[in-house]
């Protein structure tokens, strides 16, 4: 996966140059300059939820992009900008590359990647996409944002080792300091048990035994499926050398969530399920939150999620830019995002930027229980000589991104 | 029996007209608890705890200094406290979420903003009608009026400008682009200028309010902290047009600004999360709310000192003083 094999489509690019700005501008009055961003996002097959209490979700992202149109539109009324959304939502399998290049074909420079993070590499490193804005609002992969980064790519979606930083600093707060790690068998139940092993050596917390649990897939309604549940889990987590806290990574909900309460010491199930650190919280209600949780209710019918949210954060972010610097184009727009000047507000009590190291978004990290906000990382007592922000996820000396060199 | 006393000396001072610090008392509402807490200015003790509607937030006088206009968030109404009674004597229509209004200079009607529905209400305080509701931005916040009452400015959090209203015709006749997330507006007495707080950006907007541009933006330094932590809200200009003061919120300090020259003169420490302030009649007197610390903080304005700290509520919000 390393930089784009096709050199030879040249051409293509000029020959896209002729073509004229999105067709989602039309009829619009002269004096009102027309923003069109796209939404790409593939269609995949959904588990039954992992409890009645979820509610499903087929739109899962796609709302937030499109109450990001809604909000960026009302400030548009006064600053003659008007925002379209044009949705790519590719089937089952489909081809994901083409329908990028399909959206390319119309014009479009800031592309909404809503995307795992094979996919988002795919596009990202399509030629002729080498002058968009990409804005990646699901992958966590801490690779995207190391090896693995793209200099057309902007994260909203905290990566798997800032949710994992800001996790450490609350146990480190309340002296938790020795964890029990249970990691499921996917893939990204790996990716986030690399991030806390990461977590843990960072801020010197000790895990004092590593458990895999393989949960066997199976249907996920069962009419007595507590009995057997509650045979296993204290089997399973029996025999542990004294633990301060379970860590979980279950990135499917297929067991974690049986952890609770079913422990064979009495201990906190932390991680993915538990007390969880994510981007966005149902209960998250601080610094005007619950303006914005009103706001998206009412919209989609359904609450937020982590990746609406980032979703939102990344149409937010473009029109910040279209409105500060009064100009639509991808030069203007990508420098002044990427440039000292840009903050966008994300309801977090202070201004989200940009890594200019990796293109991460700094973010304070939000801790819930299942009903309640428990805490938001970074805790105090975390110094960083330039943001505490940065004592989350990759610095800069750290960073093993070269980005610089892949843009020049 | 001292609350008995209590309301026999504020009818005194009603009826008598005085104005000085002795016998003002400061109500503050207590968005957690669903409370005012009612301060004697003259001792600096709370006298007593008043239950309002929920989450209390915005707070304000009437012109003729007769009743409180409380803004019930969560009730979606304003509540009207008459102080001689020292009770709720009646609601105002209000729209949804109401946070912060402004009166104006006339003493009616009351213009509220709606967080929640990127509104503005207008309603008539004597007839309790609704006159009219006036689109805005998203997530509308921090309003002011200017003196002579023909100026509205509506700020809203997400779309960060500050939106100017003719209160004749209700149509917006201007939007200024302001720093991130506008908090509060608040018009110097002369009406030249229009101070707007930038609680992400950080800084304080200076709009000229003849010309409307932005003419000075004020940022400030604490040495210790970081940058993100300093959050302007809540911010008074004195009358004589000399001084400014801004609440940084997290920053837990107060900024005392030159307002001619905007030069930072100084930072008093208050308690935590320092949001909304109000003077007593004659400004020698500014009362913070600090959120976090369930406290207010009572600044000696000729000496710039902090000069006491008193136990209110969970989480005070708003603060007004009768004289």
């Amino acid at each position: 996966m390393r930089r784009p094999r096709v050199r030879c489509a040249g051409f293509l690019v000029i020959a896209l140059l002729a073509v004229a700005a999105p067709a989602a501008a039309q009829d619009t009055p002269a004096d009102v300059t027309s923003i069109s961003i796209a939404y790409i996002t593939e269609r995949v097959k959904d588990l039954p939820p992992f409890s009645l209490v979820d509610q499903p979700t087929t739109d899962n992202g796609l709302m937030g992009a499109r109450l990001g149109i809604e909000d960026d539109n009302t400030t548009g009324r006064f600053t003659k900008q008007k925002f379209t959304l044009d949705e790519a939502v590719v089937p089952i399998g489909g081809d994901v590359v083409a329908a990028f290049r399909d959206l390319l074909a119309k014009g479009h420079k800031f592309i909404i990647s809503d995307l795992p993070a094979a996919q988002l590499l795919a596009i990202a490193d399509v030629p002729e996409a080498k002058d968009t804005l990409i804005f990646n609002v699901q992958a966590k992969d801490d690779a995207l944002r190391g090896e693995q980064c793209r200099a057309n790519v902007l994260h909203t979606m905290p990566n798997y080792a800032i949710l994992a930083d800001g996790l450490a600093q609350y146990l480190m707060w309340k002296r938790w300091a020795n964890w029990f790690l249970v990691v499921g068998t996917g893939d990204d139940d790996k990716l986030f048990a690399a991030a806390l092993r990461r977590a843990a050596d960072r801020f010197s917390a000790t895990i004092v035994e590593e458990r895999v649990f393989d949960a066997a897939p199976g249907a996920r309604r069962t009419d007595t499926g507590y009995a057997l549940i509650q045979k296993q889990m204290p089997v399973f987590t029996q025999g542990v050398s004294d633990y301060d806290v379970l860590v979980v990574s279950d990135e499917r909900d297929a067991f974690g969530e049986y952890l609770q309460y079913r422990t064979w010491d009495a201990r906190p199930v932390v991680g993915t399920q538990g007390l969880v650190p994510t981007a966005w919280h149902r209960s998250q209600e601080q610094w005007g939150a619950t303006q914005m949780q009103n706001r998206f209710v009412k919209f989609a019918g359904r609450w937020m999620t982590e990746r609406d949210y980032s979703a939102w954060l990344a149409v937010r972010s473009i029109s910040e830019a279209t409105t500060r610097t009064n100009k639509t184009d991808y030069a203007s727009v990508n420098a002044y995002i990427r440039g000292p000047e840009f903050g966008v507000a994300g309801f977090k009590g202070q201004k989200l930027t940009f890594r200019d190291w990796d293109g991460q978004l700094r973010q304070p990290v939000l801790l819930a229980g299942p009903r309640t906000l428990v805490s938001v990382s970074p805790q105090e007592g975390f110094l960083h000589q330039f943001s505490e922000l940065d004592t989350l996820g990759f610095d800069r000396p750290e960073t093993t991104c070269k980005i610089k060199a892949a843009a020049q | 029996m001292k609350v008995g006393l209590m309301v026999a000396a504020v009818t005194l001072v009603t009826v008598g007209g005085m104005r000085s610090a002795a016998a003002e008392t400061i109500y503050v509402t207590n968005e957690k608890d669903n409370t005012v807490t009612v301060v004697d200015g003259a001792t600096l003790e709370v006298t007593k705890t008043i239950p309002v509607g929920q989450r209390p937030r915005g707070i304000t006088l009437s012109k003729d200094g007769k009743r409180l206009f409380i803004c019930a968030s969560d009730d979606n109404e304003i509540q009207v406290f008459d102080i001689a009674r020292q009770a709720i004597v009646g609601t105002l229509p209000s729209g949804p979420d109401p946070e912060q209004f402004i009166l104006a200079p006339a003493g009616n009607p009351l213009y509220i903003a709606n967080e929640d529905d990127n509104m503005v209400t207008v309603v008539d305080v004597d007839s309790g009608e609704k006159i009219t509701e006036i689109p805005v931005g998203v997530e509308p916040e921090g309003m002011g009026i200017s003196p002579d009452g023909k100026i509205l400015v509506s700020t809203s959090e997400t779309t960060n400008m500050a939106h100017f209203i003719d209160t004749e015709s209700h149509g917006i006749v201007d939007n200024i682009l302001v720093d991130s997330r506008p908090r509060f507006a608040e018009f110097t007495a002369d009406g030249k200028q229009l101070w707007v707080t930038s609680e992400i950006g950080g800084t304080v907007n200076v709009i000229d309010a003849a010309t409307r541009k932005v003419v000075k933006k004020i940022g400030f330094e604490v040495q210790g902290l970081n940058a993100e932590a300093i959050q302007p809200v809540g911010v008074r200009v004195t009358r004589d047009g000399k001084l400014a003061f801004v609440a940084m919120g997290p920053a837990n300090r107060v900024a005392v600004i030159d307002a001619q020259t905007f030069e930072v003169k100084d930072y008093l420490l208050v308690g935590q999360r320092v949001w909304q302030m109000a003077f007593n009649a004659d400004e020698s007197r500014l009362y913070t709310t600090n959120g976090n610390s369930n406290d207010i903080s009572v600044i000696d304005v000729a000496n710039l000192e902090v000069t006491k700290s008193i136990t209110v509520g969970n989480q005070p919000w708003g603060v007004a003083v009768a004289p």
